[in-house]
């Protein structure tokens, strides 16, 4: 039968050879002429397996990669001798796109890299833009934007928690999970209209002040979120399956994961207390009185445990930013970036002048660069913005936390499971939004 | 089981509370006190020191990059232990050099850095790799050599990494790279429907299972050449 190239890496990628080269099983070639038919195995050739390494492909598409993310495996046995990750599959290339695009319109790229975590996202843009305008925000507007990145980072926490304890085998924690961030959902949806791809923030201010009442559905959910928890806890903290799966995973000790540049759960869960939030604040988080979780073994369960913690922290922080959200504008009164309001731009010439300035030509910073980095869900993310005084930035620059966790994955599987891969490689807490870009 | 690690606080070397920065001038403020301690140290390697929107860019040369890098990660005095980032910056003007950047942190003494080596149009595009320093430096290395076709000296395993390794038109983020890509949208159709949709394997990885001896002669030869397994 002529075969085309092509039929070896049938082979390779779907059922590998055995040792004498041959198929293990029979998978589908196609001849020259594009006929379907399977290669006949000679019969009794017995596979001899001693003292070969297998090769094993995991991903692209794959439910427990959490994406499209494509490890290739070296296995001794079960044990994995080598990790390859392959990534790049989802690559949109946002930061390409962003050197033609107006600093405004940036801010929906910035909900589609993480999107598990976009109003944290579109704070840390703003940021950064902020800072290269020379703009000082309001202060209701800070506190506003408080809430709205640790409600982001419950948000991610529990879609990490939930799709975590599926890979590991657990389904109860996962609906309990996802009926909670569907709460947050609602909340975001009150507040700007959107669910996940959300747009919240503005340069200088926020899309929309929170509606009436919204502060009293945020309560509710700052009171009822803590009893999900303990119920989450009692189910899975102490649940021996779910600690003989994790511990022990993983482990990276606190110089190595410094040295790898880990941020966020990971970095801490080894032992390490880096929060940009207290070490190199925004927004005044130094004002409010949280703690920062810290592991001591680097394990797939410290990340667990860590992660669990912050969400608890983050909802202390919301309560105390309830506490103290001022009255006054969202917005700061500065026509070079805020539009101004509809009413004005159709009866004032200098408000339409300014109108029509941004809406056709965007805002113009001044000449400068900056690095504005915020602790997001998955660790420090970083937004570097380089201007030449035109409207569009040359060059928009995302560190992309989740793509240098992942990095280390090859130096944590070492030595461990099949099994263990994944409950490792979800532990890092990726979206391949964010690695890919 | 190993022994719990003990805590590392960062911010353990910085005296004070740290705060959020308000009124950062645009140009101009404070610098970051390591540079004057490069400046002193590597005298002739520090082309300029720059404080835009309050942050301390080093200019510094590009054959001494290593050192310096080594020795802010390893003086008692700074402890750079953190490798935030790795990118380069390439300015609409095309007299402009490219600028690699660095971003560095000081844990310790919660400090932040940004290192530039400029390289000059018609120039090698090549920098020394920080990974013998910093492992963190490994994809982020890779990622900038894709998109801009910098070379980093040094780095173990420099491929490609976002796009995949055949990918024949360039480096993405070039300015002289067109937004929609240097073929025509009927030739990247060609091309994507005529391309391999199994999964390829690097010779490395062929290796694994010995299955490089069980290939064809002709896939051998090409494969020794340096090509891949797809197409």
């Amino acid at each position: 039968m002529a075969t085309t190239k092509r039929t070896v890496e049938v082979e390779l990628s779907t059922t590998g050879l055995d040792a004498q080269g041959r198929p293990i099983r029979r998978p589908l070639v196609s001849d020259e002429s594009g006929n379907i038919s399977t290669l006949e195995a000679p019969p009794g050739i017995e596979p001899d397996f001693e003292g070969e390494h297998m090769l094993i492909n995991i991903g692209p598409q794959h439910p427990a990669t959490h994406g499209v993310l494509r490890l290739v495996l070296e296995l001794d046995g079960e044990t994995v001798v080598r990790c390859i990750p392959h990534v790049g599959y989802l690559h949109c290339g946002f930061e390409k796109t962003a050197e033609y695009r107006q600093y405004t319109q940036i801010i929906p790229y910035t909900d589609r890299e993480d999107y598990l975590n976009s109003p944290g996202n579109n704070v840390a843009f703003v940021l950064g833009a902020e800072r290269l305008w020379g703009i000082e925000i309001t202060e209701r507007c800070k506190v506003l934007r408080v809430i709205l990145s640790e409600l982001s980072r419950i948000m991610s926490h529990l879609v990490w928690a939930g799709t975590t304890c599926i890979d590991v085998g657990a389904f109860t924690p996962f609906l309990w999970m996802f009926y909670q961030r569907e709460a947050i959902y609602k909340l975001l949806e009150d507040w700007v209209g959107a669910r996940l791809t959300t747009s919240a923030t503005r340069i200088g201010g926020m899309a929309a002040d929170i509606p009436d009442g919204w502060i009293d559905q945020l309560k509710h959910f700052t009171r009822t979120f803590p009893k999900v928890m303990r119920e989450v806890d009692s189910v899975v903290t102490r649940n021996g399956i779910w600690v003989g799966r994790t511990t022990g995973l993983g482990v990276m000790s606190p110089d190595e994961a410094v040295n790898y540049g880990l941020s966020g759960p990971m970095v801490r869960a080894s032992g390490v207390a880096y929060d940009v939030r207290k070490d190199f604040p925004y927004l005044d988080y130094e004002t409010y009185d949280f703690e920062v979780p810290v592991g001591t073994r680097g394990d797939v369960y410290d990340r667990y445990l860590v992660r669990m913690e912050e969400m608890r922290q983050s909802i202390r922080i919301i309560e105390q930013a309830i506490a103290r959200l001022p009255d006054g504008p969202v917005n700061v009164d500065d026509h070079r970036v805020i539009l101004p309001p509809k009413s004005r731009a159709t009866s004032d010439m200098e408000s339409m002048i300014h109108h029509f300035k941004q809406v056709m030509e965007g805002p113009r910073p001044p000449i400068g660069e900056t690095y504005v980095a915020v602790e997001s869900s998955k660790g420090e993310k970083g937004y570097y913005m380089v201007s030449d005084g035109t409207p569009k930035p040359v060059r928009w620059r995302i560190r992309p936390p989740a793509f240098v966790n992942l990095s280390a994955i090859p130096k944590m599987v070492e030595g461990h499971l099949l099994s263990d891969v994944i409950a490792i490689n979800a532990s890092i807490d990726i979206v391949m939004g964010e690695i890919d870009r | 089981m190993t022994a719990p690690f003990t805590t590392v606080m960062a911010g353990a070397a910085a005296p004070g509370q740290p705060t959020s920065p308000k009124n950062v001038p645009l140009r101009g403020g404070e610098p970051n006190p390591s540079a004057e301690a490069l400046r002193a140290q590597f005298a002739g390697a520090i082309a300029r020191v720059d404080v835009v929107c309050g942050e301390t860019s080093v200019i510094v040369d590009r054959a001494q990059l290593l050192d310096i890098v080594r020795w802010l990660h390893d003086d008692a005095g700074q402890q750079y232990d953190y490798l935030s980032d790795v990118t380069a910056v390439e300015y609409r003007d095309p007299e402009r050099p490219l600028e690699v950047v660095w971003h560095l942190r000081s844990l310790p003494y919660r400090r932040f850095l940004r290192l530039k080596v400029l390289l000059e149009r018609g120039s090698e595009l090549s920098v020394p790799s920080v990974w013998p320093v910093y492992k963190g430096a490994d994809w982020l290395e890779r990622e900038c050599y894709d998109m801009f076709g910098i070379r980093f000296d040094g780095h173990p395993d420099l491929r490609r990494i976002l796009m995949w390794e055949g990918y024949k038109e360039g480096h993405p983020l070039r300015k002289d790279f067109p937004v929609r890509g240097r073929f025509s949208r009927s030739e990247q159709l060609r091309q994507a429907l005529s391309a391999n949709p199994e999964a390829r394997y690097s010779m490395e990885e062929l290796s694994i299972a010995q299955a490089f001896e069980d290939l064809p002669d002709d896939m051998r030869r090409r494969l020794a050449a340096g090509g891949t397994v797809g197409e």
